[in-house]
C-alpha cells in the first residue's frame, strides 16, 4: 500500500503528477471512454489525492463505494472501511474531516435520512468533505426506485448543493466541488448530487483526462479552523463554553456562527462559477417566452421537450441550474428576461425545486411560475408529459 | 504537537482570574514537555477550571482531573466527548477536544484515529473517548461496540452515573434495575447493563469496571489503557462518577458514595487480555508505567 510519506512535491504517494484544478479540469488532454456513473465517479476520486473514504451500501450508490474501495486497494486512496450504517458513516466522515482529511462517501435517499443530524454537523464544524449523493426515494413503502425526495430535506443543512445532470458532469462537478469546498474563505462541506440510476447506471460517453495527473493534496493548515490533530491549538469554537450557556452572548453567538456558515455557502459563488462554466446552463432560444428551469436529469428530458415544441413552432428554453445552494438567483432572474410562463420539471412528489425557484422570483420575476410535470417514486418522465403541461398552459382546455 | 494549547491573549492578561492564569501555566500538558508527570502532581497542577459548569461536588469533575492527570502524551492526545454533562467539562480543560453530537462519539473517534495514524505515521497521537452512559449504552451502544468489533485503537472511558443526568434524570441502561425515574415512573424495567462484560465480548484488549473513589486507581487504569490501545486494540473503563443532583446526596457526599459502591454494582471488575498483558510488563520494564 501507498504511504503518505511516499508524497513529493510533484508526486502523490501513488505516484501520479501533481497538477493545479485548472490544469485537471480545463487544459489537459481528453480522451473518450464509455462509462456508468459509479465507474465515472471512481476516475474522478482516481484523479483527487483523497486521503479517506467511509462506505455503506445501499442502492443505487453501493457500486460506486465499492469502486472507491477498489482504489484504495490500487493504493490510491489513504483509508478506507465500511462504517455500520449511515449516522456512523457520516460521523466517520466527520472525523477524517476534522483530522485534517480530503474526505469524500456516497450515499442514497433513507441512508441520507438516517444521518442527517451529521449534515448540520458538518457545516457547522466547517469540514470540507463531499457527499455524492445519488438519489433515490424515501421509504415507505420500501423502494429503490430513482426519486430525488432526499434533497429537499439537505437544503437547509447548510451546505453547498450541487446538481449533475449526467456522466460527464458528475465526473467534472465531483472534482471541482473538492477544490470550492476546500477554498480558505468558503470551507463547507459539499453535497454533488445525481438522480440515482438515470446517472449512476447509465453508460455514457465520456471525456477524461489521463488517470497519471491528480489534484495537489488537502492543505489542513490553510483551514479558517485548525484541524484536530494537535498539531496546532484547538479551535475555540469546539471548546469555548458558550453555546451551552443561556444568555445573550451565547445566543448571539451562535446566531452569527448560523450566518457565517451561510455566508461562507454564498462566498463559494466566484469559485463555482469559475469551475463550473457558470452557475446556470442555458440552452434554447433567447427570446423564448417559455423556459424550464431545471436540475439534474429532468434538464435532459426538458431539452428533449424543447426540441418537440420547436417543430411545433414554439419557442422554450431551458435554464439548468447546477447550484441549489447558493441558489443562482441573479443568473436565473437574468435568463428569464422576457419569459411569461416558467415550468419546473421535476422528479419528486413534493416539488422542491419549484419552491425554491418561486421563493427567488417572488416579486423579482413578472413570469408566472408553474410547478411541473412532477413525476415521483421512479416514474420517468417523458418529453410527452412536459409538452402535455406547456400546451395546457398555452393552449387551456385543448392540451398536447 | 501543539504545547501552546491554551493561551491568553496578552490583552487580557492583567484581567485574568488566577485559575485561567494557572490553566495556562500549570496545566496537564505544560510540565510534560520536560518531565512525564502523573496523579501525584495533582495538588500543584490545574487540569480543569474550579468554575466549570457542573454542579458543585459533581465526582464527574475529580474523574476528570484524575484522567487528565494519567494521561501519557497529553499535547499529543485528543479527546472525543459527546453531549451531556461530561461535555460541560470540556471547554474547561486545555486539551484537544471535540464535541461530537450525542452518541456518535466512538464513530467520530475512529475516523479521527484513522486521519491521524495515516497522516502522521511515525507519531503516536492517541483518541480517547470518553462520554456518559446514556451516549455509550443506549444512544451511542452500536458505535462503542462497532469501534471495538473493528478493533479501532482508541480508549472508551464512560462515566457512569447511572442516570440521564444533563437533561434532567431520566433512566438509562446503565441504571440498575428497580430504580424510579422520570421516564421511568414504577421503576427500571431491566437489569443494569454491563458494560464492561460486552466490552470484553465485543473485542476489547483491556475493560475495567471501577468506581472514581480512588485517584490512583483511577490514574494507573487511565495510563494502561490508553498504552495498550496505541499497541494493541481497543480498550474500556468504565468509571462510576454518582449523579449526587439525582440522588439526592449533598456536594460532599460523592466520594462516601463511590466507597460504597466500590463493595456493590461497582465492585473491581478487570479484564486484560494476554497481548496486553505481556505488553504491560514490556511497559513496566521499559520504565512507560
Ligand atoms: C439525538 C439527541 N437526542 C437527545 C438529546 C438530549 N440529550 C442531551 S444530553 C442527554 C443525556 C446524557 O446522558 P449521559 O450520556 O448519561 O450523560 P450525563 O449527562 O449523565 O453525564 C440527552 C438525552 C440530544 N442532545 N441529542
Ligand atoms: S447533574 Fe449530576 S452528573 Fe450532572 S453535573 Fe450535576 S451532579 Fe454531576
Amino acid at each position: 500500500m501507498s504511504k503518505i510519506t511516499d508524497m513529493t512535491k510533484t508526486h502523490n504517494w501513488s505516484g501520479q503528477k501533481l497538477v493545479t484544478a485548472d490544469h485537471l479540469l480545463f487544459d489537459a488532454p481528453r480522451e473518450k471512454h464509455f462509462m456508468t456513473g459509479s465507474e465515472v465517479l471512481k476516475e474522478a476520486v482516481k484523479r483527487c489525492t483523497v486521503d479517506a473514504s467511509v462506505s455503506y451500501p445501499i442502492t443505487p450508490q453501493s457500486e460506486a463505494a465499492h469502486l472507491i474501495g477498489e482504489l484504495w486497494a490500487e493504493g490510491y486512496v489513504g483509508v478506507y472501511f465500511r462504517g455500520e450504517n449511515e449516522f456512523g458513516v457520516m460521523s466517520e466522515v466527520a472525523g477524517c474531516a476534522m483530522a485534517g482529511a480530503r474526505t469524500i462517501t456516497t450515499t442514497s435517499g433513507p441512508g441520507t435520512l438516517r444521518a442527517m443530524e451529521n449534515f448540520a454537523q458538518w457545516s457547522g464544524t466547517r469540514i470540507p468533505c463531499q457527499l455524492i449523493l445519488m438519489a433515490r426515494g424515501i421509504n415507505s413503502p420500501l423502494t429503490i426506485q430513482p426519486d430525488n425526495l432526499e434533497v429537499s430535506y439537505m437544503l437547509e443543512t447548510g451546505c453547498q448543493i450541487w446538481y449533475a445532470e449526467n456522466v460527464q458532469e458528475l465526473f467534472d462537478m465531483s472534482i471541482a466541488a473538492f477544490i470550492v469546498a476546500e477554498k480558505p474563505d468558503v470551507h463547507v462541506p459539499i453535497i454533488t448530487v445525481v438522480d440515482g440510476f438515470f446517472v449512476s447506471h447509465t453508460r455514457e460517453a465520456v471525456m477524461l483526462p489521463a488517470d497519471d495527473i491528480a489534484l495537489f493534496p488537502y492543505e489542513p493548515y490553510k483551514s479558517p479552523l485548525p484541524p484536530i490533530d494537535s498539531e496546532t491549538p484547538p479551535g475555540r469554537f469546539l471548546r469555548d463554553p458558550f453555546v451551552m450557556k443561556s444568555n445573550y452572548i451565547s445566543y448571539a453567538t451562535h446566531a452569527s456562527w448560523q450566518w457565517e456558515v451561510r455566508s461562507a455557502v454564498e462566498r463559494s459563488r466566484p469559485y463555482a462559477k469559475h469551475f463550473l462554466n457558470g452557475l446556470v446552463h442555458v440552452t434554447g432560444e433567447e427570446d423564448a417566452e417559455i423556459a424550464f428551469v431545471t436540475c439534474g436529469t429532468a434538464s435532459n428530458q426538458a431539452k428533449e421537450a424543447h426540441r418537440e415544441l420547436m417543430k411545433l413552432g414554439i419557442k422554450t428554453k431551458v435554464i439548468k441550474l447546477r447550484t441549489i445552494r447558493p441558489f443562482p438567483t441573479e443568473e436565473l432572474i437574468e435568463a428569464l428576461e422576457g419569459v411569461k410562463n416558467v415550468f419546473v420539471p421535476e422528479f419528486n412528489v413534493v416539488g422542491w425545486l419549484e419552491k425554491e425557484v418561486k421563493t427567488a422570483l417572488y416579486k423579482k420575476s413578472d413570469a408566472d411560475v408553474v410547478g411541473g410535470p412532477r413525476v415521483a417514486g421512479g416514474m420517468s418522465m417523458p418529453a410527452e408529459a412536459i409538452i402535455q403541461e406547456v400546451m395546457e398552459k398555452i393552449n387551456p382546455g385543448k392540451g398536447a | 504537537m501543539a504545547i501552546d494549547i491554551y493561551k491568553i491573549n496578552p490583552e487580557f492578561r492583567d484581567i485574568m482570574p488566577q485559575e485561567i492564569l494557572d490553566l495556562e501555566e500549570k496545566a496537564t500538558w505544560a510540565e510534560n514537555a520536560v518531565k512525564p508527570r502523573g496523579i501525584k502532581e495533582l495538588p500543584e497542577t490545574k487540569e480543569l477550571l474550579e468554575e466549570h459548569s457542573l454542579c458543585a461536588g459533581c465526582p464527574e469533575a475529580a474523574a476528570l482531573r484524575y484522567v487528565l492527570s494519567a494521561l501519557p502524551k497529553p499535547e499529543e492526545t485528543i479527546i472525543v466527548n459527546s453531549t451531556g454533562c461530561t461535555s460541560l467539562m470540556f471547554p474547561h480543560i486545555a486539551l484537544h477536544t471535540v464535541h461530537s453530537l450525542f452518541g456518535n462519539q466512538n464513530a467520530v473517534a475512529t475516523g479521527i484515529k484513522r486521519v491521524l495514524d495515516w497522516r502522521f505515521p511515525d507519531t503516536e497521537k492517541d483518541v480517547v473517548v470518553l462520554a456518559g452512559d446514556g451516549a455509550t449504552v443506549d444512544i451511542g451502544l452500536d458505535y462503542t461496540l462497532q469501534s471495538f468489533f473493528r478493533q479501532e485503537n482508541i480508549t472508551t472511558i464512560c462515566f457512569d452515573n447511572e442516570v440521564y443526568a444533563n437533561t434532567g434524570g431520566q433512566e438509562s441502561g446503565a441504571t440498575p434495575k428497580g430504580q424510579v425515574f422520570k421516564m421511568a415512573p414504577t421503576g427500571k424495567k431491566f437489569e443494569k447493563v454491563k458494560m464492561w462484560e460486552l466490552a470484553v465480548t465485543s473485542g476489547c484488549h483491556y475493560s475495567i469496571n471501577m468506581t472514581a473513589s480512588a485517584p490512583k486507581a483511577v490514574a494507573k487504569a487511565v495510563r494502561e489503557a490508553i498504552l495498550i490501545a496505541r499497541e494493541i486494540g481497543p480498550t474500556f473503563l468504565n468509571i462510576y462518577t454518582p449523579c449526587i443532583l439525582e440522588i439526592g446526596l449533598n456536594a460532599n457526599e460523592g466520594l462516601r458514595e463511590m466507597k460504597e459502591q466500590d463493595k456493590e454494582r461497582f465492585a473491581s471488575f478487570k479484564y486484560v487480555s494476554p497481548e496486553a498483558e505481556e505488553f504491560l510488563v514490556k511497559c513496566k520494564e521499559e520504565g512507560r508505567l
